[in-house]
């Protein structure tokens, strides 16, 4: 392993009853990459995703982030560390504005307690300091992501792409090394979708930061993925570039079913 | 693009001269009215006040946050007897005794979160139950706290003031009203408030932003139960008697039910929640006494609805208040207030 490994997964399983939904999967990203991750519906990446932000428990297998095993920690223990994710179904705080959304997001990067946060009362305070100061960070998010004009309203009532983008923002505002994006372009018509091709790859040359991104949308993946991983049913097929992915006969089996059925 | 121009606006009380004239007239108007009213309803208004607390207190809990709980008058019953303990055998001054009680309801709050971070719904609504009554039965049967016979409250003195009538008790509830409301609201605005509300929205998000659910949870449960502990530390000043049946389960689900007819999740629908409950539950016990149609309640009541032999009228009519309040406003008091406002905005288109 060399020193500058931020990220890797190794021979991680994890079985749901009789079912082995991933089956020692191993894979390592290079910092500053965008690394996708394909296979067809159910095939385990959301689960593999669940594993590395804590949700769920690995039966065996690592997760080395930054020289260190996340396996068994919190959720909110994995996010201090610097892993922001977004979810395939969104899961906003639907009665929440854009911006209370995404100052959430910064809840790690602030201090306030019950007590400094109940008796705020002048603009000198430190609750009111911190707000002020998280708010003009979180603006700049809000600018990135050309989200002014749902600035303050509620999240809920929102179109589905702009719920996505916020979901992003979020994920955004947390400040993270390693950003899991699960299916961000889901429900996207083809204008949007462009657009968040730009703000993906924005992302990662302005902010630096490593893409771990699973992605149904095969003309995106092969744009903006420097590697891609291939999974089908827990396991991993491969594992290569765009161009040779696109070839590779086990992908397309996967995808396209049994070269024999066909013929 | 709205007209702010800075941040802390955002998270401001007051940001225009119009707020803080209303605002002002407010305090002058609370300062002015116990001289105003006649004796009853200076009682009244301290009832509703402490009621108000509890309710913004819940409301954290269960509109805020999203978890139930239907033990409120247990944590109600250890905020009074914790003050009035403190301050007959251990001698506290009043605001410390009451600051003590509010911190030892915290305390079982927190205690009670414990179990509630596994459980939910209809779960964590019987775990919360069986707590609430699990309390009364316990100081039911201690002597120390006066078993069924109960405690007498001690006199009450704010330094040089000794305070023994519901005008001069006023001042001290509705200032300590006002100022846990004031908390309240600060307090959703900021880091830990947004927190709680997002876990309600959803906690798998909010803990893969690095909100620890374990701390919050329990943290609900402990500021809600501070809440309620100062406001029953209040009550026995204004019953100035009190016993384990004055804490019974039926007034948890009376606080549940102002929270909800107030609006979940709105410190100003607690308010009025608070306040036209009170005034319903205190103004209903005398519908009996209305001219023509009193009798006719209560010979309806007798021959129809009657179970234990008591006059239930009242209880039937604050039942179906709150059944067509919430049928008609799900957001409660706090939906109406919103949509006369706007009516306001507009009119008259």
């Amino acid at each position: 392993m060399t020193n500058n490994n931020l990220f890797s997964v190794d021979q991680l399983t994890i079985r749901f009853g009789g079912l082995t939904a991933v089956d020692r999967v191993s894979f390592r990203v290079e910092p500053g990459s965008i690394f996708s991750i394909i296979g067809p519906n159910g095939a385990g990446k959301t689960t593999i995703f669940n594993c590395i932000s804590g949700l769920y428990k690995p039966d065996s297998g690592s997760i080395i982030f930054k020289g260190e095993d996340i396996v068994g920690q919190k959720p909110h223990r994995i996010a201090r560390k610097g892993i922001a994710r977004t979810f395939q179904n969104i899961e906003l705080f639907s009665r929440m504005t854009t911006m209370e959304n995404l100052m959430l997001g910064r809840h790690i990067h602030m201090k306030t307690n019950v007590w400094t946060g109940a008796t705020f009362f002048r603009r000198g305070s430190k609750a009111a300091q911190e707000e002020i100061k998280h708010r003009e960070r979180v603006e700049e998010i809000i600018d990135l992501l050309d989200l002014q004009s749902a600035r303050n309203q509620f999240v809920g009532g929102l179109p589905y792409g702009t719920q996505k983008l916020i979901e992003l923002g979020r994920a955004l505002a947390l400040e993270p090394e390693l950003l899991l994006l699960d299916e961000p372009s889901a429900g996207m018509n083809s204008e949007e979708k462009q657009d968040l091709i730009f703000w993906i790859k924005d992302i990662q040359d302005e902010l630096g930061l490593t893409i771990l991104l699973i992605e149904h949308d095969m003309k995106m993946v092969m744009d903006i993925s420097d590697l891609i991983l291939v999974i089908n049913f827990g396991k991993q097929i491969t594992e290569g570039k765009p161009e040779g992915i696109q070839k590779h006969p086990e992908v397309l089996k996967a995808y396209l079913g049994e070269d024999e059925v066909i013929a | 693009m709205d007209m702010k121009r800075d941040y802390y606006e955002d998270i401001q009380l007051l940001d225009s001269k119009v707020l803080w004239f209303w605002f002002i007239m407010l305090i002058a108007s609370l300062v002015t009215l116990p001289f105003l009213l006649p004796n009853y309803h200076i009682y009244m208004v301290n009832y509703m006040a402490i009621n108000v607390i509890v309710t913004v207190g819940l409301n954290i809990l269960v509109g805020y946050t999203g978890q139930i709980s239907l033990g409120h008058a247990g944590f109600f019953a250890i905020g009074a007897y914790g003050t009035v303990l403190l301050m007959t055998n251990l001698h506290f001054p009043f605001l410390l005794a009451l600051i003590c009680g509010g911190l030892i309801a915290a305390f079982f709050g927190f205690i009670l979160g414990l179990p509630a971070l596994r459980l939910e719904g209809p779960y964590l609504a019987i775990a919360t139950l069986g707590f609430g009554m699990a309390i009364t039965q316990v100081i039911g049967r201690w002597q120390v706290f006066g078993g069924r016979m109960g405690l007498e409250v001690p006199d009450l003195s704010l330094g040089p003031f000794v305070i023994d009538t519901d005008r001069q008790l006023y001042f001290v509830v509705v200032t300590i009203a006002f100022l846990l409301i004031l908390a309240a609201r600060n307090l959703m605005k900021t880091r830990v408030g947004r927190a709680f509300i997002a876990i309600r929205d959803s906690d798998i998000a909010a803990e893969t932003m690095g909100v620890n659910l374990t701390l919050y949870k329990t943290l609900a449960f402990a500021v809600s139960a501070f809440y309620a502990g100062v406001a029953g530390g209040l009550f026995a000043f204004l019953l100035g008697f009190i016993n384990p049946s004055t804490f019974n389960f039926i007034l948890s689900i009376y606080f549940l039910a102002f929270v909800i007819v107030g609006g979940l999740g709105s410190i100003f629908g607690s308010i009025m929640g608070g306040v036209v409950m009170t005034w319903l539950m205190l103004t209903l016990d005398k519908v009996q006494e209305l001219p023509y149609i009193g009798a006719v309640l209560v010979s309806f009541s007798d021959s129809w609805m009657n179970v234990a032999g008591l006059p239930n009228i009242s209880s039937v009519i604050f039942g179906l208040i709150i059944i067509l309040l919430v049928v008609f406003e799900p957001l409660g008091l706090y939906g109406f207030w919103i949509r006369t406002k706007i009516y306001w905005k507009t009119w008259p288109f």
